[in-house]
């Protein structure tokens, strides 16, 4: 089991696929207006990422080498039509928030990276794991952003107005609020982890 | 650090003997008539904003020279030239916290994230104003009263609005234009004190006219052809003379930093920015285009530079 | 189509809804490519290519097969893999027939299959040129002015993009800024810089 926390951990922050990685850009730049949605992404991206990682994993040994690419994806491009049914189903507003960026985790380049660099190489148990921690990383990543720009950006989180009289720049919900916040959150990373080593 | 020594980069390459400080001071200078009609204009208010927009550049300037363990440079005038052209391109009545935000922008993010002076690519004091006209838009669009005028609404803003028509229509008069009793920002309106201003930096070689003739001449002869009721009717007088384009042609449009290093260089950026000007008038959602067509181009000057070499250089 | 809403689209997909900058498509290669003009170019033309192409094959595919078999749903499916089979094959033929084409544009392809601006504008065309399960009028002439468009805008983007950063490799940046941080902020400057495109009525 001890060998196990570590491939969920690192997905948290050490390797963090947004902001270690750069992976995942598209879809954490156009969500993150608000915390609700970060947490929708994220829940669909985590679940599509979990079952695509244990289905490319038990396939492993199965799939050939030189029609692997499309075989990931289409175990991917499966799970993601599941989810937007389920999200068209259940979560209306949501899917209407997320817009296409729910038919896109499907060249999400978390998903497709963690099948070819992990899961179509080791074990079940293990990319099973590297799949939660990837996606609750992409989470973690999308919740920063979000909540600093519906901060400054709306006054609010999740929703809930934060302090009265708070006069909201709405630049920072649109789109160069979205780059400038992404690119200082990087940027504040790379000094936190360059300060520890 | 040396001032004279001071630029290693490819821009700018300063071809004087003066040092950039010198150049910085000669701007301030010749903003301050504009900045005292300003104050003549839309009364005292316009001077706390300046002061908000100066002081709080300085201070963003010195702290953050700090935190990375350079030298402060405030003396050099940058920091105060930027916080006094976002102030101009304020309007009299915004709470003062609006210029601060301002300044922390143009500071910190269209400079200092870029190495400092002399490597943004970038107009600080226009970032700034953009991103304040982006995050409120309200204060940004509110204006006071000139004198005791008819309307705080700027000219430019009435046309696109379809309240008004044409000068006569808004009860002004080109000599209202030149001496500054129309709605806009602060530095922006009396014409004749911007003009004594930029006459004073082109006697003293510091800015040359590429830039802002082919600016101001592309905006009158698209206004003279496109903007009146018939073709070649049009009031390109009132184009000129309106809005942000004096102060926007001959401080923002020659800044050494943001624009091409060559003539030739310059002349495409003045006409690139009066094109997106005008059509921004004409077209646009904005009332206004000089500064965002002044920021575009800045994108531009870079691969204008990479283009256009100087003659010089070539085999 | 008229000449009208064809100029909304080429202002709309090239300035005011830019791939890059407003819309948020494409930015893995945004961010990778962007480092160099000559590259930023190949790259810009390749995906102009994919985008016009995977626009006529998917929209024929949605009209002729996907909406009369009811079987829509299955949209995200079968785009993603039309486009990375038509990829792979473009990718064949130029490597056989140009190798001097192939070293310019063909190693940008595969980078470009699993590109959210492909299947992305491929997406919004269903999206924006079909109401009801049927198709409006001129939709296929839109669905593909809208994705040539949308390639340029990108081409232009990347472009612009490349040249600062060629600037930026000389300057004395905070280093923690250095690299895909400043990158972000200077995309958001120039996004900025496009919202005076904001509001555009022709």
């Amino acid at each position: 089991m001890r060998k196990i926390i570590p491939e969920f951990n690192k997905g948290l922050l050490k390797e963090n696929p947004v902001l270690v990685l750069a992976l995942g850009l598209c879809p954490t730049l156009a969500v993150s207006v608000s915390a609700i949605n970060a947490i929708g992404m994220g829940a669909a991206a985590t679940f599509v990422l979990f079952g695509s990682n244990i289905i490319v994993s038990s396939l492993r040994k199965v799939i050939p080498d030189k029609i692997r690419i499309p075989c990931f994806i289409v175990v991917i491009a499966t799970f993601v039509t599941i989810v937007e049914m389920l999200l068209k189903a259940y979560f209306p507003a949501l899917n209407k928030s997320l817009g296409i960026f729910v038919p896109l985790i499907v060249v999400n380049c978390i998903v497709l990276g963690r099948a070819e660099a992990f899961a179509s190489k080791r074990n079940i148990l293990h990319s099973a794991f590297d799949a939660l921690g990837m996606g609750c990383g992409f989470t973690l990543a999308l919740l920063i952003i979000s909540s600093i720009r519906e901060i400054l950006g709306a006054g609010k989180i999740f929703g809930f107005v934060l302090i009265k009289g708070y006069e909201p720049a709405s630049v920072m919900i649109l789109a160069p609020g979205a780059l400038l916040t992404l690119g200082f959150v990087i940027a504040f990373m790379k000094l936190k982890s360059s300060n520890k080593g | 650090m040396n001032m004279d020594n001071l630029i290693v980069s490819t821009s700018p390459h300063i071809h004087r003997k003066e040092s950039v400080s010198y150049i910085m001071w000669a701007v301030v200078i010749a903003l301050i008539p504009s900045g005292i009609a300003g104050v003549w204009i839309f009364g005292i208010g316009a001077l706390w904003v300046m002061l908000a927009g100066v002081f709080s550049a300085l201070l963003f300037e010195a702290l953050i020279c700090r935190l990375r363990g350079k030298k402060v440079s405030i003396l050099d005038a940058s920091a105060i030239l930027t916080g006094l052209l976002l102030s101009y391109n304020l309007p009299a009545n915004v709470p003062l916290w609006l210029p601060v935000v301002g300044s922390f922008v143009a500071i910190a993010v269209a400079k200092q994230a870029f190495g400092g002076l002399g490597r943004n690519i970038f107009n600080p004091a226009l970032v700034g104003r953009a991103f304040l006209l982006a995050a409120w838009p309200t204060y940004m669009t509110t204006f006071i009263k000139p004198y005791d005028s008819i309307t705080a609404a700027t000219p430019l803003a009435l046309l696109k609005e379809g309240k008004a028509l044409n000068l006569g229509q808004m009860n002004l008069s080109y000599f209202d234009f030149l001496t500054g009793g129309r709605g806009g920002c602060i530095g922006e309106v009396c014409i004749v004190a911007l003009l004594i201003g930029a006459l004073y930096l082109w006697v003293r070689k510091i800015i040359s006219l590429h830039a802002p003739f082919a600016f101001i001449t592309i905006v009158a002869l698209l206004s003279w052809i496109f903007s009146g009721e018939a073709l070649f009717k049009g009031d390109f007088i009132f184009a000129v003379l309106s809005g942000g384009l004096i102060l926007g042609a001959f401080f923002m449009a020659t800044d050494y930093v943001t624009t091409p290093l060559t003539a030739k260089g310059q002349f495409i950026f003045g006409l690139g920015c009066g094109l997106l000007t005008f059509v921004i008038r004409k077209w646009g959602g904005y009332p206004e285009g000089v500064s965002y067509s002044i920021l575009i181009m800045n994108a531009f000057v870079p691969l204008i530079d990479r283009f256009v070499r100087p003659k010089r250089y070539s085999p | 189509m008229d000449l009208g809403r064809l100029i909304m689209i080429i202002i709309s997909m090239v300035f005011i809804n830019n791939f890059i900058l407003s819309k948020f498509l494409g930015m893995c290669p945004f961010i990778g490519v962007s480092r160099e003009t000559k590259p930023a170019i190949s790259m810009g033309i390749a995906v102009t290519f994919v985008m016009a192409a995977s626009s006529v094959i998917t929209w024929l595919l949605y009209n002729y097969v996907l909406i009369p078999f009811e079987i829509t749903y299955l949209r995200t499916i079968t785009f993603i893999l039309v486009i990375a089979a038509f990829v792979q094959f473009v990718e064949m033929v130029i490597r056989k027939v140009s190798v001097a084409l192939y070293r310019a544009l063909g190693i940008y392809l595969p980078l470009i299959t699993t590109n959210c601006a492909i299947l992305g504008v491929t997406l919004l065309n269903t999206n924006e040129f079909f109401k009801d399960n049927h198709a409006v009028a001129g939709s296929f002439l839109l669905g593909l002015a809208q994705s040539v468009f949308a390639g340029l805008g990108f081409t232009l983007a990347l472009i612009l993009m490349s040249a600062i950063r060629e600037r930026l490799d000389l300057l004395d940046i905070p280093e923690s800024m250095k690299g895909i941080p400043i990158a972000f902020v200077v995309a958001s400057l120039m996004s900025l810089a496009f919202m005076g495109f904001g509001g555009f009525r022709f």
